[in-house]
């Protein structure tokens, strides 16, 4: 286990090394840098031109690209994530309470995925080819065909516009509701999907038929026996949900003006204020990765196979 | 005197192609996912014709009318007859698939070709790349590359294209490891065929099954992602007429003109919903083990 676990940690470096150049190479790339953004058009030209060249050795612009890189990675090690152009403060004072915001989002949202994906999925699997099989999967079609912005409005239009149960303008834990609603239930869908697919699978085996010969319950060959069996499988699903969790709370975000750190991506690309973005995305990166790799050794804790195939 | 050969069947077996069309049509699925395809694309074709007013011509005295014979789905908030609008909005529909699908497809199925029949040290070049890009969940690989581009309707279909290279690679390159054992190939190469002659003739046919199903999967997402980059302001910028787009300005509006925010999400979602259902029908054809 720990050999696996370790050999799984070195696998990471070169992913880790890939991640930190590309959030690097994201500046270098960009055509207009923000300094000169900034500041064109404000100032008359000779100022301006003496304004561009302090804010670009500010930001070490004027090295070469690989110390550039080195300045970039020493200033992370000690973290110091840069100071945003545009709301001129360090980059960590504004992503810290936004990350938690997030993460809050995230956690809701995959509570309720996972609630309403492992119940369809199971009674799918349990009733297979009835009519609660039928709706499940119809169910999941919508859910990967929904754009969640979309489902985000018609939460709001129906909820709060027509039927009045939820105020326009939540506040508390009213306000995440409608988000982690519309974010859960999207995700839900290919949720259930595998959880229909690996528990069949699951309840086809020989040791069920055993369980059941002894005169098992249905309920209890179900919940005891099947189900540990057949959410492994939906354990790593749910490693990689995170990452469409993520992606999608940047969008959801937006809608439900939700103060975490997808909103606040939108608006750093808008500023093309490249510390700030290159932040966000090197700390969900870091999370994305964190999740899988906390997965993936679950996976392997719970199905010892898994570490003598890999 | 002629030999009548007994093995030969009395009734001619139609061609492969008819048979194979005609399994296509015997599936439910198929056949309404393709119908939504077939109308799309219809629509897009002859969008000026069928559209009743120009999609673009501003019309403030008619601003946010509900849906009435005039403006069969209402106009937005500067007085735009919206049902031209989401017609015109199939041809940017289609657009993204099409590009996307092509970026992706192309330089995916390429990458996992050359990872799959290659030496052992470009596959890991190759793979080592692919991991990278699969650190980044989705949505985020598309954001980096929007945020190094600039937003833009192309900008955001090319990110959506290259972010999508990483599953066309995997995918194309574990198909290739298993084809490559195979007699055929083997046979082939022993018979003298160049290696690029089995990479594109003996290998690619023989992947193109599970390939065309990803594709029918991938092209609703790519479409999805698109719009929703357009939704934060991100990829196509208005006024013109993508859904997502639309959807951008009418949001303000929610609360005294619905139907300018239903309609363009309905287009959407219908459309996308075709091509799934499109795309489980294809799968449960073409590759009937993957099948649950």
């Amino acid at each position: 286990m720990l050999q696996y676990v370790a050999r799984r940690l070195l696998l990471l470096i070169p992913v880790v090394i890939g991640i930190l150049l590309v959030t690097f190479l994201m500046k270098a790339l960009i055509p207009t840098d923000a300094v000169t953004a900034i500041y064109s058009g404000t100032l008359s030209e000779k100022d301006a031109a003496e304004a561009i060249a302090t804010l670009r050795a500010k930001y070490h612009l004027d090295l070469p690209w690989y110390q550039q890189f080195y300045i970039y990675v020493r200033d992370l090690m000690s973290g110091d994530f840069g100071e945003s152009i545009r709301l001129r403060k360090p980059v960590m004072d504004e992503l810290g309470y936004r990350y938690v915001n997030t993460i809050i989002l995230t956690l809701a949202a995959l509570a309720i995925a996972l609630v309403v994906g492992l119940t369809t999925g199971i009674l799918a699997a349990v009733k297979r080819n009835s009519w609660l099989d039928v709706t499940a999967t119809t169910i999941g079609l919508f859910g990967i065909s929904m754009p969640a912005f979309f489902f985000g409005l018609l939460l709001i239009l129906v909820f709060a516009v027509w039927l009045r149960w939820l105020p326009v303008v939540p506040r508390g834990t009213m306000a995440l509701l409608l988000p982690a609603v519309a974010l859960g239930l999207i995700e839900a869908a290919p949720i259930s999907q595998v959880a229909r697919t690996s528990m069949i699978d699951v309840l086809g085996r020989d040791y069920i038929q055993a369980a059941r010969a002894r005169g098992a319950s249905e309920f209890a060959l179900v919940v005891r026996h099947a189900l540990p069996n057949a959410l492994i499988v939906v354990l790593t699903l749910v490693g990689l949900q995170i990452g469409n969790l993520l992606g999608g709370a940047f969008i959801i975000e937006a809608i439900f003006g939700w103060h975490g750190i997808g909103e606040l991506a939108v608006n750093a690309i808008e500023w093309r204020d490249f510390t700030l973005t290159q932040a966000i995305i090197l700390i969900s990166a870091a999370t994305y990765l964190v999740v899988n790799l906390v997965a993936d050794i679950l996976y392997a804790w719970l199905d010892p196979r898994v570490e003598l195939n890999s | 005197m002629s030999v009548i050969l007994l093995d030969e069947p009395l009734v001619p077996t139609p061609p492969r192609w008819r048979r194979f069309v005609a399994r296509l049509l015997r599936n439910p699925s198929v056949v309404v996912g393709g119908t939504i395809l077939i109308l799309l694309i219809l629509l897009a074709l002859f969008a000026p014709w069928v559209a009743p007013y120009d999609p673009f011509k501003v019309n403030p005295v008619q601003r946010l009318k509900p849906p009435s014979w005039l403006h069969l789905m209402g106009t937005d908030e500067v007085g735009r007859d919206l049902f031209s609008r989401l017609i015109f909005g199939s041809r940017y529909f289609l657009l993204i698939c099409i590009v996307t699908a092509s970026i992706s497809a192309s330089i995916g199925t390429l990458l996992g070709l050359i990872a799959g029949a290659g030496s052992v040290v470009t596959e890991s070049i190759i793979m080592r790349l692919i991991d990278v890009m699969l650190a980044f969940p989705y949505i985020l690989m598309v954001l980096v590359i929007v945020a190094i581009l600039g937003p833009s309707l192309w900008t955001g279909m090319i990110s959506i294209g290259i972010a999508g290279i990483p599953g066309y690679a995997r995918l194309v390159r574990s198909a290739v490891l298993t084809v490559k054992r195979e007699d055929y190939v083997v046979s082939a190469r022993a018979l003298g065929a160049s290696e690029a002659d089995i990479l594109f003739r003996t290998i690619l046919p023989n992947v193109l099954s599970p390939l065309i199903v990803y594709l029918a999967f991938s092209m609703p997402l790519a479409a999805l992602v698109t719009s929703s980059l357009s939704f934060i302001g991100l990829g196509t910028q208005p006024p013109a007429p993508e859904w997502g787009a639309m959807l951008v300005n009418s949001r303000t509006y929610l609360f005294s003109a619905w139907w300018a925010v239903t309609g363009p999400g309905m287009a959407l979602f219908i459309s996308i919903f075709g091509l799934n259902i499109l795309g489980n029908g294809l799968r449960d054809v073409l590759d009937p083990r993957s099948a649950a």
